[in-house]
């Protein structure tokens, strides 16, 4: 049977960057829609009528919202190819609880560019903390997910083409920090998968000043 | 094989009920742990360092926490009584609507709970919207997980208990049985479940909580803007 997959997605996004990597993880063709998140489209918000953001996966006509959840969607519809969370429950319950955990890096990484002063210090610094205690989890592993990449490598490493953006803004360098992370980022990017999901970091950092000035943060 | 399943939690704790009850669903035998939130034990900070936080489900020895991993966890290692359902695309949909009820409603419910005046009634249309797609995702079924309760209901069903010692607290209806008249149902029918009824908090304790955190909420929000 033809599969048809749609990617209702936003370029920089980092969260649709997650559903690419896996799709891409499984060699899956899709069609991909930018989306203009100022003038909604009538697809995304038929959709997405409850957040009305992306990424949303349409598979086979039936929507799919959230990031995680859709990658999470994908690892079981396509098992049987590059599986991404492992067999092992107290595994998957441990990359599970550390993908949720990256939320907290997401919001606090969206105030480090969206404030200043103190606001934005005190993001800085718990953004680095977040860093510190992934870096941890990582340990001396090539992947998160241990030999091969999984789950949590695909939750994380789309942050990584932010780095350049967060440490612009922040002032602060993710490499003098967490040296281990940046070469965990590298490695991954030696995948297909990732470097051809991935966006460049200097248009993500002309993405942020474009997203700055729109919100009158300068 | 010897399980050992502990549960830490604390006597109030609504994401520590989910996984009583899933626990219970299963007939899983487990040992309670109850923890003094206001003094944690260093246990709950060796098993959970990264939130400090309960539920924790410590399994032979190997701690989970969130619960919604837990309840995944649970699910996948005690088979018989599944919690979610089997097709990846209705999984995907319980996982959504998991997360829309704690990302959005409950906060939109605490906000018309702590909340006055103008602030207040906006709080509550916010409420109401988030509330109306949980009322039009339940058409046609008796419960979430459709004939019997499942993962979804599990996450959702502390708003049956604390909607309405909020609504008794603020003396203001949230979920209206006349403008939500499925969820009202599914909150009815929740509540009285086997398993579910027989767990709940004291309500005369709950009360003065509740009543306390809105104290709290009040005092800290009025300093706040008396000290502009």
């Amino acid at each position: 049977m033809a599969e048809e997959i749609i990617l209702l997605d936003l370029w920089a996004s980092m969260l649709g960057m997650r559903v690419r990597v896996a799709l891409a993880e499984k060699g899956l063709k899709y069609e991909y829609r930018e989306q203009d998140l100022r003038d909604k489209s009538p697809l995304l918000l038929e959709m997405n009528p409850v957040h009305k953001k992306i990424p949303v996966l349409i598979h086979n006509g039936k929507p799919i919202c959230e990031s995680l959840i859709i990658v999470q969607y994908i690892d079981e519809v396509w098992y049987n190819k590059s599986p991404l969370l492992p067999s092992d429950p107290y595994k998957r319950a441990q990359a599970r609880f550390w993908a949720d955990y990256t939320d907290k890096l997401y919001e606090l990484g969206r105030q480090l560019w969206l404030t200043k002063g103190e606001e934005q210090e005190t993001a800085k610094k718990g953004f680095m903390e977040c860093l510190k205690l992934l870096e941890g989890e990582l340990g001396d592993k090539p992947y998160f997910g241990g030999e091969n990449f999984g789950f949590l490598d695909v939750a994380l490493v789309t942050f990584s083409c932010w780095f350049f953006a967060y440490e612009s803004f922040g002032n602060f360098s993710v490499e003098a920090e967490c040296p281990k992370l940046v070469a965990w980022s590298k490695r991954c990017m030696e995948k297909d998968s990732v470097s051809s999901s991935l966006e460049d970091p200097l248009k993500i950092h002309g993405f942020v000043i474009m997203m700055r000035k729109e919100l009158g943060v300068e | 094989m010897g399980e050992e399943v502990k549960l830490f939690r604390s006597w109030s704790s609504p994401f520590a009920l989910r996984i009583v009850w899933a626990l219970k669903i299963k007939g899983i035998e487990y040992e309670t742990v109850f923890e003094d939130l206001s003094n944690k034990s260093p246990l709950l900070l060796q098993y959970n360092p990264v939130h400090k936080k309960v539920p924790i489900l410590v399994h032979n020895g190997r701690p989970i926490a969130e619960s919604f991993v837990i309840l995944e966890y649970i699910d996948e290692t005690w088979k018989q009584v599944p919690l979610l359902p089997e097709d990846p695309y209705e999984r995907a949909k319980a996982r959504f609507w998991a997360k829309f009820g704690d990302d959005k409603v409950l906060t939109s419910v605490w906000n018309v709970f702590i909340k006055q005046g103008k602030e207040q009634e906006e709080a509550l249309v916010a409420a109401m919207e988030n509330l109306k797609f949980l009322e039009e995702e339940i058409k046609g079924k008796k419960f979430f997980g459709g004939e019997r309760i499942g993962y979804v209901d599990l996450v959702l069903g502390l708003l049956a208990n604390l909607i309405s010692i909020c609504e008794e607290i603020i003396g203001l209806k949230i979920v209206d049985e006349e403008k939500l008249p499925l969820l009202y149902s599914w909150m009815q029918d929740f509540a009285e479940a086997p398993i579910i009824r027989d767990n709940w908090p004291p309500r005369d304790k709950m009360i003065v909580k509740f009543q306390a955190l809105l104290d709290a909420a009040i005092a800290s929000s009025s300093s706040s803007s008396s000290s502009k």
